[in-house]
């Protein structure tokens, strides 16, 4: 017994303000649509949010580990479409290329973001630059490899059922998905030495070197990582929709650095829990949803949307003034 | 012959993006099919000012060490708003003008205000304002549509005395309007001490918020001079998401390749003037060599990667690892 209460109060020690703004926030969003219609608390269309979101979810997760370094990943719309593309290509080599659709989409996008961690670890190219460059090659690729227009390749089967079928009834196994590579994110981060450095190096990496962290093949690594993780979120949309589109990814950058943002990560790094790039993921799609529900057309929705995150921010993302 | 040393250090940046403007700039003429040209010439020019106000935009930011990537929206914003107002008699074209330009300034301080009053960080904020701006472009031309006053537009796109880009021109104009007087004011050379360091510039009673809100407003200004002349180079106003994203990452890599420094406090906005030429040129070379236009997208990003690879020989100089993390 007191070891639940000794446990409560250091969760509710640890609770981050941002994340128990951002989960008021999901409720109230789920307040404001019911207001609307009734169908907004119904279970059939919490599910299929949580689907829709698990999509962003795992790119996000990818783009939370390389903001917590004090980096960024702007790669991420054309190695979503690598991801999806690749393994869709990959489907259509008969059984053996069906089977070896998906780990061939996340390779390429490791590969991807392999570049970029040697960019940024050991030439000390600025994240943001190296990024924006591996973007304009991988869509350069892309292009060339379809002609400019949308590939022809359909998702293979497997990828289908990862993103649409249901292994365990009414869950869909997209949500399955999420969970899995969230528990292994939490894991990650709080439970390894690996995620500690991660912080470390997202505080000051100047004395996480220092410390004997071996930072540059750290920063490598969690490159590596967003990028597999954005290519496995961009197999899972090629599953989706069935098949892989030119620039199916380009919707997909705000809506992850503004997710793991409004979860109350630092963007300077170093500071940032996963729970709260669950609140961030929910938030968005919510948003989106409701106003998509309410048939808002696009421009108010770009304002709406816009403004949401301002005043989020405006709410506790500010800096301390204090220098 | 100390003094024409610092000038050379302070201007390497600028001179490196000139020395690969002019190298491209030759390739690409030499090889130009219809041959070297006040024609050919005007055409370049024309595709390079556009980019070349984006970039100027986004390093008057960039030196503050900070981010902008609203500057595409702000573009397509006033490219919409022109379409709308740059008609009808003189009287009204000037006024049209004056307003479209005002709107992008008014972005540019807003954009300003949310870093500087609001204190959060300028890359996530103007990722809001961008989308902001963005659905006020929407809203205003859900289709591409719209017209322009086309004596303006022509005088603007045309050539001067058949010889010179008018559009290059302007945009030393504007240089000398915009650029010149605020890298010579209090604000300018606040703006530089903010970006090398903020503490230090704190310390000594640099005025911070009026760097910033300068940088930031004449930011916005410039990226709507931009959109004005896409209005007057297409002579209709589009709220195109893609092409938005686009100015604003070709920005920063122009900003890149014109040696402005992205930690802020070096450069200039005459480097990622050059550096936006370059990075026009060069996406144009292929054209040039009858490549298939498919190859283009590739080739930039490739030629880009490589650029930005040049900066680690930097590496070579640091003699203690610790200046690796700086």
């Amino acid at each position: 017994m007191n070891a639940i209460t000794a446990r409560l109060s250091s969760f509710r020690r640890h609770l981050d303000p941002a994340v128990i703004t951002a989960f008021a926030c999901i409720l109230l969003l789920l307040f404001l649509g019911s207001l609307y219609s009734r169908n907004f608390l119904s279970p059939e269309y919490l599910l299929q949010q949580l689907k829709v979101a698990s999509f962003l979810g795992i790119i996000a997760t990818g783009m939370m580990l390389v903001i917590l370094l004090g980096q960024i990943d702007l790669s991420l719309p054309w190695v979503v479409t690598v991801g999806a593309m690749m393994s869709s290509a990959a489907a259509g080599f008969g059984h053996t290329g069906a089977m070896l659709a998906i780990p061939f989409g996340i390779f390429c996008g490791v590969l991807i973001g392999l570049v970029n961690g040697f960019g940024v670890a050991y030439l000390r190219i600025p994240s943001m630059i190296i990024t924006l460059a591996t973007n304009a090659v991988a869509q350069g690729l892309m292009v060339v490899y379809t002609g400019g227009f949308s590939p022809q390749d359909s998702a293979s089967p497997t990828m289908r059922y990862l993103a649409t079928g249901f292994i365990i009834p009414s869950i869909p196994n997209s949500v399955l998905c999420w969970i899995i590579v969230g528990a292994a994110a939490v894991f990650l981060m709080n439970r390894t030495g690996f995620g500690r450095s991660i912080y470390g190096i997202g505080n000051r990496e100047r004395a996480a070197y220092l410390s004997g962290i071996n930072t540059r093949r750290i920063v490598l690594t969690v490159f590596g990582i967003s990028g597999g993780l954005a290519a496995f979120g961009g197999v899972l949309l090629a599953g989706y929709a069935s098949k892989a589109a030119q620039s199916m990814g380009d919707a997909y950058l705000l809506p992850a650095i503004a997710a793991v943002v409004l979860g109350g990560t630092s963007i300077l790094g170093g500071r940032g829990s996963y729970l709260g790039t669950v609140a961030g993921v929910l938030l968005i799609t919510l948003l989106q949803s409701i106003l998509s529900v309410m048939q808002m057309p696009e421009f108010g929705r770009q304002i709406i949307y816009g403004l949401v995150i301002i005043m989020m921010l405006l709410l506790y993302g500010r800096e301390s003034l204090s220098r | 012959m100390k003094q024409w040393r610092f000038w050379f250090v302070e201007h390497r940046g600028t001179l490196m993006a000139l020395v690969i403007f002019v190298v491209m700039f030759l390739i690409y003429a030499s090889n130009h099919p219809a041959g070297f040209g006040a024609n050919m010439v005007q055409t370049a020019s024309n595709k390079g000012v556009l980019l070349a106000f984006v970039a100027m935009a986004q390093s008057l930011v960039v030196i503050t060490s900070g981010i902008d990537l609203s500057v595409g929206m702000v573009f397509t914003l006033t490219n919409c708003l022109a379409s709308w107002l740059v008609v009808g008699s003189p009287a009204q074209v000037i006024l049209g003008i004056i307003a479209v330009l005002a709107v992008g300034a008014v972005c540019g301080a807003i954009n300003g205000c949310v870093v500087i009053y609001g204190r959060l960080q300028p890359i996530v904020a103007t990722i809001a304002t961008g989308a902001i701006y963005y659905g006020i472009a929407l809203a205003l031309r859900p289709f591409p549509g719209g017209t322009v006053n086309e004596t303006i537009a022509d005088a603007l796109t045309g050539k001067l005395f058949n010889f010179i880009p008018a559009s290059l021109v302007a945009m030393i104009a504007i240089v000398f309007v915009v650029w010149v007087p605020f890298s010579r004011s209090v604000a300018g050379r606040a703006a530089y001490a903010v970006g090398s360091s903020e503490t230090a510039a704190y310390m000594s009673g640099v005025p911070i918020k009026r760097a910033k809100f300068f940088a930031y407003t004449l930011s916005g200004l410039l990226a709507g001079t931009g959109g004005l002349f896409l209005t007057f180079f297409t002579y209709t106003g589009e709220a195109a998401y893609a092409s938005g994203n686009a100015y604003t990452l070709f920005s920063i890599a122009s900003v890149v390749l014109g040696g402005v420094s992205l930690m802020g406090g070096k450069g200039s906005a005459i480097g990622a003037i050059f550096g936006a030429l370059a990075f026009r040129t060069i996406g144009d070379l292929l054209f040039v060599f009858d490549f298939d236009p498919l190859w283009q997208p590739l080739f930039q990003g490739v030629v880009l990667l490589l650029a930005v690879s040049l900066s680690a020989f930097g590496l070579l100089r640091v003699r203690n690892r610790l200046d690796w993390f700086t």
